[in-house]
This record gives structure tokens, C-alpha cells and sequence, in this order.
């Protein structure tokens, strides 16, 4: 395992894979953060308390005004102190990620596991694919809530319209890549289109897919976030422009600071997935 | 030809020819090759790279079609994989993401039926392989792939073994090893084997026949008998009869190849003059 797998890279896809839009290579289920001694620990530990320690000093320091960047204990009271009232917005949000982020996997999934099948259905539909992963579908958001109010169904349908195109693209990526030989072995045996699909591409495919998962999810949580800020009264998006509006910093770092660790926690869940189910491609 | 007066062969490869039609034209890969593999023989077929071995093994094995002529297996065409054809690819080609027992299980998930836990076990024993169920792939040596990648293909007992270029990737020592435990299992259970190789070495090793295929579009050119007893040893690949045959076989595999060059030089020329 070395160090330098730790990160996922973007906007890199591997050579021979048809040059597809692949946001990401398997860097970051072959190595990982992998901690081995009570040294490493104490290091990493260490590591952080100068950086928080010596910003809130710095802060201090400074005499930075509080709108502007409170201080780290600061931010820490504000978390603990307002989390009776954060805790259901993070609910919300959640919520919202959870289904919009099914939904569009599932589509996507099976979008990418059709037209892989048929490849002058993927002529016909890329360019539309396209379209729909580089469209910021915030941009969409106040349409949908037009049409759909301001509940929680046009920001499922944002989670989707963001996750699903992601996951598509990768799960797609992945299914495409036919080993011949592979193939050749099952049809051998006598295996159906079926059974080849579900034993020879879906295994291969599933490194590919579980990147296009945790790319859906981290774009489903910031267009969720994103949806919130731009109406309806809930949602840790919400939160973070009523208390921008409020200038109350301190809780305002403090949602962001939640937000950083749904991201975080994303990825970590589908690192371990992959780490458990995928590993063998490293 | 007094055909019916004939025994059937195991293997009827007749006139087989196979035209690739790609982006850049037409491209035949076999022409007009005919030959018959009789029952539990070793055949092995040499030729230049990309002369159309694989095409026509893959031909034999069902997996895909002629564009004319035929293969029958026990007398009845072949048009499609058929459970009596074991089939070793170049290189294990074993599924990375299962291991050994897995691998092994993978006919028979596919076919909906049980393995035969003993005659797996035995063939597992037989190529040194026993106490490795759990290992996957990527855990094992280039040769123990391979050999995992052959017990896969000898369990479901089939009556024709197909081997591309098997041991190809392996070093020669390995490869040594790989002869003897070929022979060791044909010895054991007799099956009929057709086996593509790039080494003359190899293929005299292990074979009664060798047939040389000309360049693209490949076509047998030549067979040789290897009059040999088995079990063989390398001993006997060290005298004097082995290497007057490796010689013709190279020399008729070379030959072929200046054939080919000398009959598209005078275009060459003609080309390289405005
Ligand atoms: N699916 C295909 N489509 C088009 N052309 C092909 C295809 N498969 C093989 N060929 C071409 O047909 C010719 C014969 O290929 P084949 O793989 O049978 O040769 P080979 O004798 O097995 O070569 P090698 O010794 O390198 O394995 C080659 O020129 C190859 O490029
Ligand atoms: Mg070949």
C-alpha cells in the first residue's frame, strides 16, 4: 500500500479505455489510508492539534474579527451548542441525498448496463449523457421548484438528475470494458447473454461502478446542499444562508464543518466497499 | 476417397477457411485447411504469429464460425461450444475477483450442474495444487494460474482438450514442468488434444503429429510424426532424431515465410519505383 494511492485522481481516466469521460481511476480502492503503528497515530494526531491549535492561536493572534473566520474552539461550541437545532436539517439533508441518490443510481445503473449492450443505442444517447454530467443541475433548481414547491420532491429530483449521469458514466465505463478471452471462456461453457452479463461484466465492471457511486454521492450531497440554499425553509443548506444572513459565523462554520464530514464519511464508506468487494484489481 | 471405409476421426477439420471482414477490408485468415485428429492423439499445431492458429481453434471449439468448409467433432459438425471441448486459453485467463475453488466452480455454475468433488480433487492433487481453494489469482505464480486454468478445463471431463499457446508466458523451466504434467495427465485419462505452440521444442515433446501451418491465410503446410513412446523423457529430446526434426520444422515454418516475402517482392519493387 503506498501513500500516494490514498487520493482518488480526477478528471483522469486510464489509457484504453476509450477515452470516456472517467472522472476518476481505481487509484482509490488499490492502496489506501492504511494506519499501521501507534507512532503513525500519534503523528497524525499531532499533526492536527498544530493545525487547529495554531490557527485558533494565529485567529487569536490577529484579533481576526469573528465574521470573518471565527476560531476553531468557537466553531466547536457553536456544533455542540446549536446541534439540538442542526440535528434535523442534517435529517433533511440526509434524507434528500438518501432517495435522490437511489433513484438516480438505479437509473443510471441500468442505463449504463442497457446501452453498453447496444452500442449504437450509446451513439445515440452520449451526446444527451453529456449534457446531463456537465450541466450543474443547480442550475435547474428554480425551475424545479416552480413546478414542484418547495418540498422536498425538487431536490430529490436535483440529487438524481446530479448522482444518476455520474454513476452512469462510470458503471458505463466500466461495463465496456469486454475482456475477450473472458467472454470466450464463459460462451465456451454454453453461457447465456445473461449469464455472461452477470458473471463475467458485472464483476468486472463493479471497481467502475463503485467510483461512479461515490462521485453520485458527493455531487448528490452538494447539489442537495445547494438546492436548500436556494429555497424551501430546511436543510443544512438552508442553514448556512440564515445564518450567513445572521452573521452568525461560528454556527455557520460549524454546518460546513458538518457538511465536510458527510463528504468525508462518503467517502470512506465506499473506499472500505471497495476495498472489501473490488480489491481485486490491484 | 473411400470415406465410409474410414474410421470417423475424434476431430474432421475440412476446408475450413475464415475471412475477417474488418473497417480496412477483408481479411482471410484460413484457407482451405484440412486435417483430421484421431481419437486421444496430441496434435500441435506451429506456424508464424498471426498466421490464423487461434482463428482456427476457436473454429474448433464452437466459439465462433467458418466462413467455409467444416469441423465435426465424432462425425457431427460443430456450430457452437460443446461440453465434449475443454478449452485452455493463451495465458490462465482465471477470473481475478474469484479464487481458485471458484474458478474451478465456474463451468459448472454456468451449466447449473455439481462438480465431481473427487475427480476435482484428484485433478487439484495431480498438478500440485491441493490446499490453494482459497487463494485467489493475483496470490498465485504464472504457471500454478495456469495450471489451475487446465483443472478448470479437465473438469468437466471432456473427451477434446483445446490449448492456445498455454504455457506461452512461462519461463522454459516452467514450461518443462507444464510438458511433463500435460503428458502426466494425458497418461492418466487419454483425451484428444490439440495444442498450439510457438515452441518446436514443446510441440515435439508432447505431440504424435505436428502440422505446420503456412503464413496468413494459415493452411497445413506440413506434418510431421513424432514416433516417440511415451512417457518421454527430455533425454530423448536431446538425440540426434529430435533435432534433425526441430530443424526440418524450422526450416519449413522459415521457408514458408521466405516464400512469402519473395513472392511479394517483385510488387515491393514494382512499388518502391514511380
Ligand atoms: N476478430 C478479428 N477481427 C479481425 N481480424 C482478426 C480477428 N482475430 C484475428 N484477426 C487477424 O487474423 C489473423 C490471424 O489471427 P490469429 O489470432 O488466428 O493468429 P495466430 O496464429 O493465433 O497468431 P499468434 O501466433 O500471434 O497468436 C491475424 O492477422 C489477426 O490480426
Ligand atoms: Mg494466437
Amino acid at each position: 500500500m503506498s501513500q500516494g494511492d490514498a487520493i482518488p485522481e480526477f478528471g483522469k481516466g486510464k489509457a484504453g479505455e476509450g477515452g470516456e469521460v472517467s472522472l476518476t481511476n481505481l487509484s482509490a480502492f488499490s492502496g489506501g489510508p492504511g494506519i499501521k503503528s501507534g507512532a503513525e497515530i500519534l503523528a497524525i494526531v499531532a499533526v492536527a492539534a498544530v493545525i487547529i491549535g495554531g490557527g485558533e492561536f494565529l485567529l487569536r493572534w490577529f484579533q481576526v474579527p469573528e465574521y470573518i473566520l471565527p476560531p476553531p474552539s468557537k466553531i466547536a461550541w457553536a456544533l455542540f451548542d446549536e446541534f439540538p437545532f442542526i440535528a434535523p436539517h442534517l435529517g433533511y439533508t440526509l434524507v434528500e441525498l438518501l432517495s435522490g441518490f437511489a433513484i438516480g443510481s438505479v437509473v443510471g445503473l441500468l442505463m449504463a448496463a442497457v446501452i453498453t449492450q447496444f452500442p449504437f443505442a450509446e451513439k445515440i444517447v452520449a451526446p444527451y449523457i453529456l449534457l446531463l454530467v456537465t450541466t450543474p443541475m443547480l442550475a435547474l433548481v428554480p425551475l424545479l421548484i416552480l413546478r414542484f414547491g418547495f418540498g422536498y420532491t425538487p431536490r430529490i429530483i436535483a440529487v438524481a438528475l446530479a448522482a444518476g449521469p455520474m454513476v452512469m458514466i462510470n458503471a458505463a465505463t466500466g461495463f465496456r470494458r469486454v475482456d475477450s478471452a473472458k467472454i470466450a471462456l464463459a460462451r465456451s461453457y454454453g453461457a447465456s447473454t445473461l449469464q455472461i452479463f452477470w458473471k463475467i461484466r458485472a464483476p468486472m465492471a463493479l471497481p467502475m461502478i463503485l467510483v461512479g457511486l461515490m462521485i453520485g454521492a458527493i455531487f448528490g450531497l452538494l447539489t442537495a446542499v445547494g438546492a436548500e440554499m436556494v429555497g424551501g425553509g430546511f436543510g443544512l443548506g438552508n442553514r448556512l444562508t440564515s445564518y450567513s444572513s445572521m452573521i452568525q459565523m461560528p454556527q455557520f462554520f460549524a454546518v460546513v464543518l458538518l457538511l465536510s464530514v458527510l463528504g468525508i464519511l462518503i467517502y470512506v464508506i465506499f473506499f472500505l466497499i471497495g476495498k472489501k468487494w473490488a480489491s481485486w484489481e490491484a | 476417397m473411400k470415406a465410409t471405409e474410414r474410421e470417423i476421426p475424434k476431430l474432421a477439420v475440412q476446408e475450413a477457411s475464415k475471412v475477417y471482414h474488418t473497417a480496412s477490408g477483408d481479411l482471410p485468415a484460413l484457407d482451405r485447411c484440412s486435417f483430421d485428429v484421431a481419437a486421444n492423439e496430441v496434435v500441435s499445431i506451429v506456424g508464424p504469429s498471426g498466421c490464423g492458429k487461434t482463428t482456427l481453434l476457436w473454429s474448433m471449439s464452437g466459439l465462433h464460425g467458418l466462413s467455409a468448409g467444416s469441423v465435426a467433432l465424432d462425425g457431427k459438425p460443430i456450430t457452437g461450444p460443446h461440453p465434449d471441448i475443454g478449452i485452455v486459453f493463451q495465458e490462465a485467463n482465471l477470473l481475478p475477483w474469484r479464487n481458485l475453488d471458484a474458478n474451478i466452480n465456474f463451468p459448472f455454475e454456468i451449466k447449473g450442474t455439481r462438480p465431481d468433488r473427487s475427480w476435482v480433487d484428484h485433478l487439484l492433487g495431480r498438478v500440485g495444487l491441493d490446499g490453494f481453494g482459497k487463494k485467489y489469482p493475483r496470490e498465485l505464480s504464472g504457471g500454478m494460474q495456469q495450471r489451475a486454468a487446465i483443472v478448470r478445463a479437465l473438469a468437466l471431463k471432456p473427451s477434446v482438450l483445446l490449448m492456445d499457446e498455454p504455457f506461452g508466458a512461462l519461463d522454459s523451466f516452467t514450461r518443462d514442468e507444464m510438458n511433463r504434467l500435460v503428458e502426466e495427465i494425458w497418461l492418466d485419462r487419454p483425451t484428444t488434444i490439440v495444442f498450439i505452440t510457438h515452441s518446436i521444442e514443446e510441440a515435439i515433446f508432447l505431440s504424435d503429429r505436428v502440422l505446420v501451418l503456412s503464413p496468413r491465410p494459415g493452411r497445413v503446410a506440413k506434418e510431421y510424426r513424432v514416433p516417440f513412446p511415451r512417457p518421454r523423457s527430455f533425454e530423448i529430446m536431446a538425440t540426434k532424431e529430435v533435432f534433425d526434426l526441430t530443424n526440418a520444422i524450422k526450416l519449413e515454418i522459415v521457408g514458408g515465410r521466405v516464400a512469402k516475402a519473395r513472392a511479394a517482392a517483385p510488387a515491393a519493387a514494382e512499388g518502391a519505383l514511380p
